[in-house]
């Protein structure tokens, strides 16, 4: 037989097909646009005045400037106060890791309970914590704000820390529930057959498989909590004002000229920690939500 | 001989869907007692409530002459093997075992001492220190069993144990769990929807629909004699073959279309009265080929050979049926054999009621 | 799986039940019965029937306010979906780098509200930013004066906010698309049908569920709308761009007319029950449905 084609054999030839330059080219121009705003933040922190006003807002600094980063942290006035965000971080720490502590833990139990404890009614509250979620927060504030007044720790710590355990509750108990709810049933059969009673089966038998989901819902509620402005606004009080409040505080100053520069960089700095909390691990957030965290 | 487990009048209910209704089993002391049935009958329910893991709606549990309807799963002088292991992932195999125990505050030598003897009953001893992703599915559900080993449970239950393994090495642990029951003499009480295992492993099983149980007999019993239909239809494979048509009592016969099947043979228990509509079955073992040449013709339409075994398909009166013969028989499609039925071995059922006659 | 003997249950829950009864219920009691008065700088029972509602509605001001949330909520729940589901699909695709474009899009979604509308704001500055790029570039027809401008500033909201929430729209259709059966590509490819065909008429209806799941998400977002726009325009410029969200804060906080607050809030939270009432009962249908079976 005779063919002038080359018989196929072998490995299939290689090739970049257009299709797929295209979509590189597409995901790499989406990828620009993403990353836009976070490099215009860091080149214009590293800007003085004089180029921010004539330059181009998409280049790289002619000389580096390092007037806005101290002043962002030490100096910048929020209001009469000139003590930049240095107070507002500790603030910060100081709302979102009591918070998030407690109201993981709550999260936690409360999915425990409902997903292996089921009784009479559980799932009607649960229901209804599930809605609290979706209520705007315009609708409670007011009357949470005089709940907390009459209990003494309206603008307070402990009165911030309570709000932000009451509206993480819904979502936190949720994925728990749904984690554990995917769990084998049998595990705790055999731990009750084995004598484990509420605690001490969730301690000993429960706690240990709860990592994946346990990471997923910090750092849900550590970027949640730490990004709060309108919560810690009001509930916070004076001396507690959390990092964000701080920074809308020295931007929006209607006095004086505005700084761009201090500006961004002190933007750059409220986004540190949950920035930093996403790079190190958005890997496992990814993979926790993908083994059911939030489920369809 | 005493009654191990007693089951009385329960009923357990979902919403308002009735699982098992007004249930009554008797378990005896020692005794192997198998529930079996299709997905959905009710058998992993009916464990479940004598373990305590469900609340039951109505009726009683009786454990060693203990009426425990009402007690923690723990107070149940139970252990239980599930389907899915349910080993703590977090935990060794060691600690496994002995979880039950430190639950109970049991002094240290004590919970070493039954370690020792289960782990060396189960050949599991050099797995000790390992965690359970460690391990293989077969060593995995020896843990299982040693959990309930180590907890001196007065009654075993198993949960479909088997069924995520794959079949040489069920195979494997059927084998030793029959050894297990020969060596210990606890009674247990296994779920499985597998019917070799429950054939193989069985006192006496308990062939479970609809929350109802069908048949309670040893498994002789129940492959031979079915009580009904259903029982008919589940055991046995290749499954029984089945006939509808009606009897006539001038002649003591079966007739199908223009078919007759004399009944001469078989022995009924009720027998019905002239033209009922009745099911004749035959198990596949029970025909045969004939080498004479009274009986009834028949064209092979298909042939499944299985090794040990030849399934032949026949149809009669347009209905497909099985035949089983020897592994070694040499027969062609659209071969023309001569067959008989083992009246005697039949199963005969009125339509209506679908109970055995 | 249920226990009726179950204290430890019973105690773990009480928390969430005092919550969600003082909280979530007691709260719009509050509200609505104080919305029925005339309370000023405090609460005070001086009952006024429904004319806090009928004020509310004459106002100028809130139906600039309904018609933003509306616009914001449509373009914001529509960008997300789009474009996770884009990003998604894209990742998807057995890409170099995977990990490294996964976190470029939703590093984002890490952000403070304020953070983002503080961005948005220097680089849609019409003075310095993306439009003062253009024009040194020599591209002097180009235009980017939403910021400043009435009709345009909420669409400039809509593109922060689609530019923060499509990371996790992504993640989670990704959740989604990761959770398809290998087979069905397998039979999918065997017949030859185009990958995007078997995106939009296979693989989505599949997913489904995750895309319900992002849709309630985001949707509750849409009304909690308010540091974003704060940061990003105030409100302005005038008043449009102002919110549903924006309405209630100014009277409770710097007007002091608690009972036109209330009822706005009310008027919010009837809103978000007429958008979830829908999906709510389908999941509650088709749950006790399952629960059936």
């Amino acid at each position: 037989m005779i063919s002038n084609t080359i018989e196929a054999r072998g490995p299939r030839p290689k090739h970049l097909s257009i299709g797929r330059i295209g979509m590189y080219c597409f995901i790499v121009m989406c990828a620009l646009f993403f990353l836009m705003p976070l490099y215009v933040m860091l080149v214009t922190s590293f800007k003085d005045m004089d180029e921010i006003r004539s330059g181009n807002l998409l280049y790289i600094p002619k000389s580096l400037s390092f007037y806005a980063w101290p002043k962002a942290w030490g100096e910048a006035c929020t209001g009469f106060v000139c003590e930049g965000l240095k107070p507002g971080l500790v603030n910060s720490l100081k709302i979102t890791i009591p918070s998030v502590i407690v109201s993981v833990s709550l999260g936690a139990i409360n999915g425990y309970a409902l997903a292996f404890w089921r009784f009479k009614g559980a799932y009607f509250f649960f229901g209804l914590c599930l809605f609290g979620a979706f209520i705007p927060y315009q609708v409670m504030v007011y009357p949470l704000l005089k709940i907390e007044s009459a209990l003494g720790i309206y603008s307070s710590l402990p009165g911030i820390i309570l709000v932000h355990t009451i509206f993480g509750m819904p979502i936190l108990t949720l994925i728990f529930r749904n984690f554990y709810a995917s769990l084998p049933i049998d595990l705790f059969k055999a731990a009750r057959i084995d004598g484990g009673n509420f605690l001490k089966i969730f301690f000993y038998v429960i706690i240990p498989m709860s990592t994946p989901i346990t990471i997923v819902a910090v750092i849900l509620q550590v970027t949640g909590i730490w990004n709060d402005f309108l919560l810690g606004l009001i509930f916070a009080g004076r001396d507690n004002q959390p990092m964000t409040v701080q920074l809308n505080n020295i931007v929006q100053v209607d006095y004086g000229v505005a700084e761009y520069n201090v500006d961004m960089a002190a933007t750059i700095l409220t986004s540190m920690i949950p920035l930093a909390v996403y790079f190190v691990s958005g890997r496992w957030f990814v993979r926790g939500i993908a083994a059911g965290a939030i489920k369809g | 001989m005493n009654n191990s487990v007693e089951v009385k009048k329960l009923s357990f209910n979902y919403g308002k869907v009735e699982i098992l209704k007004n249930l009554d089993l008797d378990i005896k002391d020692g005794e192997f007692m198998v529930l079996l049935g299709p997905s959905g009958c009710g058998k992993t329910t009916l464990l479940n409530c004598i373990a305590g893991l469900l609340d039951l709606d109505d009726g009683q549990i009786i454990i060693e002459g203990d009426n425990v309807t009402w007690k923690e799963p723990k107070d149940r002088h139970i252990g239980m093997v599930f389907q899915s292991y349910a080993l703590y992932p977090s935990m060794s195999v060691e600690k496994n075992l002995s979880f039950g125990l430190r639950m109970s505050n049991t002094p240290k030598n004590i919970i070493s001492e039954k370690i020792d003897k289960a782990s060396e009953l189960l050949q599991i001893k050099e797995l000790l220190h390992r965690k359970p992703s460690q391990l293989s599915g077969g060593q995995r559900q020896r843990v299982a069993i040693g959990r309930a080993l180590v907890r001196d449970a007065k009654v075993f239950l198993f949960d479909e144990p088997l069924s995520n393994l794959d079949a040489k090495l069920r195979a494997e642990l059927r084998y030793e769990i029959k050894k297990l029951h020969r060596d210990l003499g606890n009674t247990m009480i296994y779920v499985t929807h597998d019917q070799i295992e429950a054939m193989t492993l069985a006192d006496r099983i308990a062939v479970m629909k609809n929350g109802l149980i069908q048949q309670l007999d040893s498994p002789k019993e129940i492959y031979n004699k079915p009580s009904n239909l259903f029982v008919a239809d589940f055991i046995g494979s290749p499954s029984m073959n089945f006939f509808t048509g009606k009897f006539i009592s001038s002649s003591n016969s079966f007739s199908l279309n223009n078919a007759l099947i004399n009944l001469n043979n078989y022995e009924f228990d009720n027998k019905p009265s002239d033209q009922n509509d009745i099911i004749f079955g035959i198990r596949p073992e029970d025909i045969s080929v004939s080498d004479s040449q009274d009986g009834m013709e028949f064209k092979i339409e298909l042939i499944e050979p299985m090794g040990a075994d030849t399934l032949i398909w026949l149809s009669f009166e347009n209905i497909p049926f099985s035949v089983r013969l020897e592994g070694s028989s040499e027969y062609k499609l659209g071969d023309v054999i001569i067959i008989n039925f083992d009246i005697k071995r039949a199963s005969i059922f009125d339509q209506k009621s679908e109970l055995r006659l | 799986m249920f226990f009726k003997r179950n204290l430890g249950a019973k105690i773990a829950l009480l928390p969430m039940i005092i919550i969600s009864l003082t909280v979530f219920v007691g709260c719009i009691i509050y509200s609505f019965v104080y919305s029925l008065t005339n309370s000023k700088l405090i609460p005070v029972f001086n009952y006024v029937g429904f004319d806090q509602y009928e004020r509310l509605f004459k106002t100028r001001k809130w139906d600039v306010a309904v018609e933003n949330i509306f616009i914001y909520g449509i373009v914001f729940t529509i960008g997300c979906l789009v474009i996770g589901f884009l990003l998604a699909v894209l990742i998807d695709q057995k890409i170099r780098a995977e990990s490294l474009f996964r976190t470029i899009f939703l590093y984002p979604y890490a952000m403070s509200f304020v953070v983002t509308g503080l961005v948005w704001k220097w680089v849609l500055n019409p003075t310095f930013g993306i439009e003062h790029s253009m024009h040194l570039w020599g591209f002097t027809w180009f235009e980017l004066d939403w910021l400043v401008n009435r009709d345009l500033a909420i669409y400039a909201v809509c593109i922060a906010a689609v530019w923060q929430g499509a990371g996790f729209v992504m993640v989670l259709m990704l959740a989604g698309l990761r959770g398809i059966d290998e087979d069905i590509w397998k039979s999918l490819s065997i017949e030859g049908i185009p990958k995007w065909k078997s995106y939009i008429f296979v693989i989505l209806p599949m997913i489904r569920p995750m895309v319900i799941t992002s849709l309630v998400l985001i949707a509750a977002g849409v009304v909690k709308v308010y540091d974003l726009i704060l940061a990003l325009t105030s409100g302005g410029p005038g008043y449009s761009t102002t919110t549903p969200a924006m309405y209630v804060m100014e009277n409770f906080f710097s007007r002091a007319n608690l009972g036109q607050a209330f009822a706005a809030s009310i008027i919010m939270f009837i809103s978000v029950v007429c958008i979830l009432a829908p999906w709510a009962y389908y999941e509650f249908y088709f749950r006790n449905r399952e629960a059936k079976v």
